[in-house]
């Protein structure tokens, strides 16, 4: 059993396997499974994200009308220019976008870690894909890879929203999802860990405020955010860099800035975007309620 | 390690919006249905906390009350279930209190029919995973990662014994204990997490075992 980042990768390295391989036989072991039943339970999962997906970037919306739509504008737009931003990265980020939309309309989708951050995970796995063209095997490794720092955060600092505020839910997400896909590239365990740390780093402080209470806004496009700051920070960490913070200390510092953010940014809803005119507004409107006066 | 499998963290399946707030919610849910054995002719649910403020926009209340109905996180039928409830004639009332409590994501549920009763407190703590912090006044932390037994009986000396006596003859091997009372001699509930299901033969068993008032077990 691992109990941080720093244990993970003393495993890899004196065991000479991989992250994703050092998480099938914790699994394997927790649950007193063979390997060919924790990779399909895997794959159960990772063709509920397909599914998700499809779905989405074929056209949801939500009930409340806020959310819906925008993961086929991207792809329209994909189609008809060049993106500024590369395709890829434009893929990822449609590809979260839709599997959050689906959420939003209460749609069937699997939590990683958790349902409103569900979008960056699969939109970094599905967007590497069409350029690194894996096995069904690497698709479903890099789901291990992703849980196994999700592992070590949800136990060491907080994967809640309510505790510990959007960097745990999305930041955390967006920093699995970096690690797998170095992965998935060929990197090195070492270089999966600084890809966590860099992404995580650049996702620390941002707070839970959603309109109305819904996953929605700003929740839809935080994924869109998440699964970008993830293929970035993976190529960062390809090209060597590293960070000077140590990824266990990342992920005590999001634990912390979690303790001391104030309630009112931990998903109540009564702080940040959804405090907003605008965002009072619109809750009153969804409720049907008048807008309360401060 | 309150998360112990890969599977908590890349998973569950389950209907959108929220892992705390509906999936974490039906847990809750379907663990008082499943603790209290059938279903309720009527159920008060009191939410605290980001449950209180926000449960309408993450269908918190239709999560539950879906758990109550005995549906999984994944069961569609979650989205209807305030109406297939009152369908079936069970009588639903929500409470938002302001009390503080130690974790943001708090439910109280009190349900029950014409001759049981229960109520429970189920904290939902990230990602769709819950534990159960209070059963009919109870302070207990069950997590639900393993089979278990809960038995309440007298406060008075060999109950225990007499129970862990049942277990060991059966080779059912005990993970964790918890005993506690609401005061010396009078009503206490055993917690145990076990790593082998307790079949009906063995429950029997344990019913008939000294001072046991009465036995409720999860499986697997």
């Amino acid at each position: 059993m691992f109990r941080n980042v720093a244990e993970l990768l003393e495993i890899t390295e004196k065991q000479g396997i991989s992250i994703s391989e050092v998480m099938i036989q914790q699994e394997m072991d927790v649950q007193e499974k063979s390997r060919h039943e924790v990779m399909g339970q895997m794959d159960r999962n990772l063709q509920v994200m397909e599914d998700a997906v499809e779905q989405g970037l074929s056209g949801v919306s939500s009930h409340s009308g806020l959310t819906g739509g925008d993961a086929v504008l991207l792809q329209t737009y994909m189609n008809d220019h060049q993106p500024l931003s590369g395709t890829l990265l434009l893929d990822a980020v449609s590809k979260a976008v839709a599997t959050n939309e689906v959420n939003a309309a209460m749609g069937t989708i699997c939590a990683t870690p958790t349902a409103g951050s569900a979008g960056c995970v699969p939109g970094a796995l599905f967007a590497v894909k069409n350029r690194l063209q894996p096995t069904r095997e690497q698709m479903i490794r890099f789901l291990f890879t992703s849980g196994a720092f999700g592992y070590v955060v949800a136990n060491n600092a907080s994967i809640s929203g309510a505790a510990g505020g959007c960097q745990a839910e999305v930041g955390s997400a967006a920093a699995m999802a970096s690690a797998a896909v170095v992965e998935m590239a060929g990197g090195a365990p070492k270089q999966s860990v600084e890809a966590f740390a860099i992404t995580l780093k650049n996702m620390l402080g941002l707070v839970c405020d959603p309109v109305a209470g819904l996953v929605e806004v700003p929740c839809v496009k935080r994924n869109a955010a998440g699964a970008s700051n993830a293929i970035v920070s993976a190529d960062m960490a390809l090209a060597g860099i590293t960070s000077r913070i140590p990824c266990d200390e990342v992920i005590g510092a999001m634990y912390r800035i979690g303790r001391s953010m104030p309630t009112a940014l931990k998903e109540t809803a009564e702080g940040g975007l959804a405090a907003t005119p605008t965002g009072r507004a619109l809750a009153a409107k969804i409720y049907g309620m008048p807008l309360e006066k401060e | 390690m309150k998360y112990k499998s890969v599977f908590d963290i890349i998973g569950p399946v389950m209907i959108g919006p929220s892992s705390s707030h509906t999936a974490g919610a039906a847990r809750i849910g379907r663990a008082t249905r499943t603790l209290f054995g059938k279903e309720p002719t009527w159920a008060e649910i009191h939410l605290y906390g980001s449950f209180a403020k926000t449960y309408k926009g993450h269908g918190t209340d239709v999560a539950i009350v879906g758990g109550l109905l005995d549906y999984n996180t994944d069961d569609t039928r979650i989205s209807d279930s305030l109406s297939i409830a009152k369908q079936k004639g069970i009588n639903i009332q929500f409470f938002q209190d302001d009390a503080a409590t130690d974790h943001p994501n708090t439910a109280r549920i009190k349900m029950g029919d014409g001759t049981d009763q229960l109520e429970l407190v189920g904290i939902s703590i990230g990602g769709g995973k819950v534990e159960i912090t209070e059963l009919n006044g109870f302070e207990l932390h069950l997590s639900g990662n393993h089979p278990a037994i809960l038995v309440m009986h007298n406060d008075r000396f060999g109950a225990i014994a007499s129970v862990t006596k049942i277990l060991a003859k059966h080779e059912i091997n005990i993970g964790r204990m918890e005993v506690s009372r609401k005061d010396v001699g009078q009503e206490a509930l055993m917690v145990i997490e076990v790593d082998q299901n307790v079949d009906d033969s063995i429950e029997k068993e344990l019913r008939g075992a000294d001072h046991i008032l009465h036995i409720t077990k999860i499986v697997d």
